[in-house]
């Protein structure tokens, strides 16, 4: 789904390991096809996020860090965080966010370009 | 210790995985197992029968709902006939890995639960036993 | 063998009355320092109906074996009283005295009906002695096993009690440690922070470890767990409360905590917590009286 210059991509169902392989390919593919600049993941529906899955979630960061998008990884399950700490998985080089709104604030902020004045209510 | 249930799969295509997670996670709710033990456990049976399916060739795994002295547990053994650990110390590490994925199956899966037993024989197959008590 | 509890069920029957009654003076002399505890109404029922279903499973039962059928009715009853007793404080051996201050009644009953018969007399009465021999070590298992749940169930709830989640500004959560960090606290710990950031939306979690009297490499191990679950939810965590004794013992175990951000005091993570709101806190000005 596309919303302005981000993608946003809610995972609905348990994948198995060739849907999310499918998933990671189509996305950059409509990475590249739309010029996105930021791609939101909800994974809210997420029960389960093994490695496998993880590792998806990393390189899908990874390749569109290089397509010039930043990824944001959205709404994963208290649960579903501590098993993935303590399977020794800690996505460091994923952002993360509670939920899609603050996705999208997060996304907005990454993608405001470094040279434009900032917004004008940081104290001085 | 009492076996209150019992029931065996095939682990042979990537949809087994996925179906093994769904018959893991339907045992670990009749043990009424907290939410994050269920995830945990989950998770666990999830990697392991990928190990299976992608080192081993395939295989099996049976899922075990115990009592012992009114504690409820969860037992999972996956059984391949695939070319077995030639050093188990070794892919027991973090990051150590024979074919494509991270390194972290059997070192995740044995910090995601209680108990956890290896056997493996070059050219025999591998077995591994898990357990997690609520 | 057929019916060899035939005679015991039978006297059961017809001197429930009497054995109940010297039953129940031998318990309240063994129990005498405890009425508080058991009211005297709670024992004469549970006794009758032990009594009773002891007879009926003896009348319907061939076999010494307490998992068998015949017995099932029986061995809940006894699980009951026993983990009541349990639950209430009383040690194994006034729980196992019940079932052996059982024996005189009985024993007495017995006498009573074969005392021309010496051989039948002995061989009842051991037939008796075995079967509240069973039922008493039976009973004193199940007490052991009502302890060990009561002392789980209070590890738990002791678990529960040591780790509130207090919440200081909108956004901001506190996190307040005391004592050690064992993984099965660190779960707990995980659990009600990542809970209550969902609840309440929160960005930022300062966890204090004031109250943490030594952080070796597990416990830093898990506190930076903790760090990478919450920033996985989307919230950055600070480490605040960390006593010089503490910075120095992290510096020797060579634990790497440069990826957190850690502040001496409570009140210093705070500043930055809000800081990274964009919000601050200002002195007011009173105005000066006014016409003064």
């Amino acid at each position: 789904m596309k919303l302005g210059e981000f993608l946003l991509v809610s995972i609905q169902v348990d994948m198995h390991d060739k849907l999310a392989l499918a998933l990671q390919q189509d996305l950059t593919d409509r990475i590249a096809a739309t010029g996105a600049r930021g791609v939101l993941m909800d994974i809210s529906a997420l029960e389960v996020v093994d490695s496998f899955i993880g590792r998806m979630l990393a390189n899908t960061a990874a390749m569109s860090r290089v397509l010039d998008a930043t990824t944001v990884v959205v709404g994963m399950r208290p649960a579903v965080a501590i098993t993935l700490v303590e399977l020794g998985l800690s996505l460091n080089g994923v952002r993360t966010a509670l939920d899609v709104e603050r996705g999208m604030q997060l996304l907005r902020a990454a993608v405001r370009q470094p040279w434009e004045e900032p917004d004008g209510d940081t104290p001085v | 210790m009492a076996t209150l249930r019992s029931e065996i799969a095939g682990i042979v295509t990537s949809e087994d995985i996925v179906r093994v997670r769904h018959m893991v996670r339907d045992a670990a709710v009749r043990l009424s197992f907290s939410l994050v033990d269920q995830t945990k456990i989950v998770t666990a049976a999830s990697e392991l029968a990928r190990n299976t399916l992608e080192y081993g060739g395939g295989g099996t795994v049976r899922i075990d709902e115990l009592a012992d002295h009114g504690r409820l547990g969860l037992q999972l053994i996956f059984e391949d006939r695939g070319p077995g650990i030639a050093d188990l110390n070794q892919a027991m590490q973090d990051g150590f890995t024979s074919g494509s994925g991270l390194g972290l199956g059997l070192g995740g899966a044995k910090r995601l639960c209680n108990e956890f037993e290896i056997q493996s024989k070059p050219g025999e197959g591998t077995r591994v036993r898990v357990a997690r008590w609520k | 063998m057929a019916d060899k509890y035939r005679f015991l069920s039978e006297l059961l029957r017809k001197e429930e009355a009497a054995i109940l009654d010297k039953w129940l003076e031998l318990q309240q002399v063994a129990l005498a320092g405890r009425r508080d505890q058991v009211s005297v109404k709670d024992d004469v029922e549970t006794s009758r109906s032990f009594l009773h279903g002891f007879g009926k499973a003896l009348a319907a039962t061939r076999e010494l074996d307490l998992s068998s059928s015949g017995w099932a009715d029986l061995r809940q009853t006894l699980e009951q009283i026993a983990i009541t007793r349990a639950t209430r404080g009383f040690g194994p051996l006034e729980t196992a005295m019940l079932i052996f201050s059982l024996k005189q009644p009985v024993f007495e009953a017995i006498r009573r009906s074969l005392s021309s018969k010496p051989e039948e007399l002995a061989s009842e009465i051991w037939n008796a002695t075995e079967i509240l021999d069973r039922l008493g070590l039976f009973v004193t298992e199940v007490h052991q096993k009502g302890r060990e749940e009561l002392i789980r169930k209070q590890q738990q709830e002791m678990l529960e009690l040591s780790t509130p989640v207090v919440r200081l500004w909108e956004g901001v959560l506190a996190l307040p440690l005391i004592g050690t960090l064992d993984s099965a606290r660190t779960q707990v710990v995980m659990e009600s922070l990542l809970h209550q950031i969902v609840s309440t939306g929160a960005s930022i979690a300062i966890i204090d470890i004031t109250g943490v009297p030594t952080v070796d490499t597990l416990v830093a191990q898990h506190l930076l767990k903790t760090v990478a679950a919450a920033r996985l939810m989307g919230a950055d965590c600070i480490i605040s409360g960390i006593r010089p004794q503490i910075a120095q013992t992290i510096v020797h175990l060579g634990v790497e905590l440069t990826a957190v951000i850690t502040k001496a005091t409570l009140a210093d993570a705070f500043a930055i917590a809000l800081q990274r709101q964009n919000l601050a806190v200002v002195r007011v000005q009173k105005n000066p009286p006014a016409a003064g």
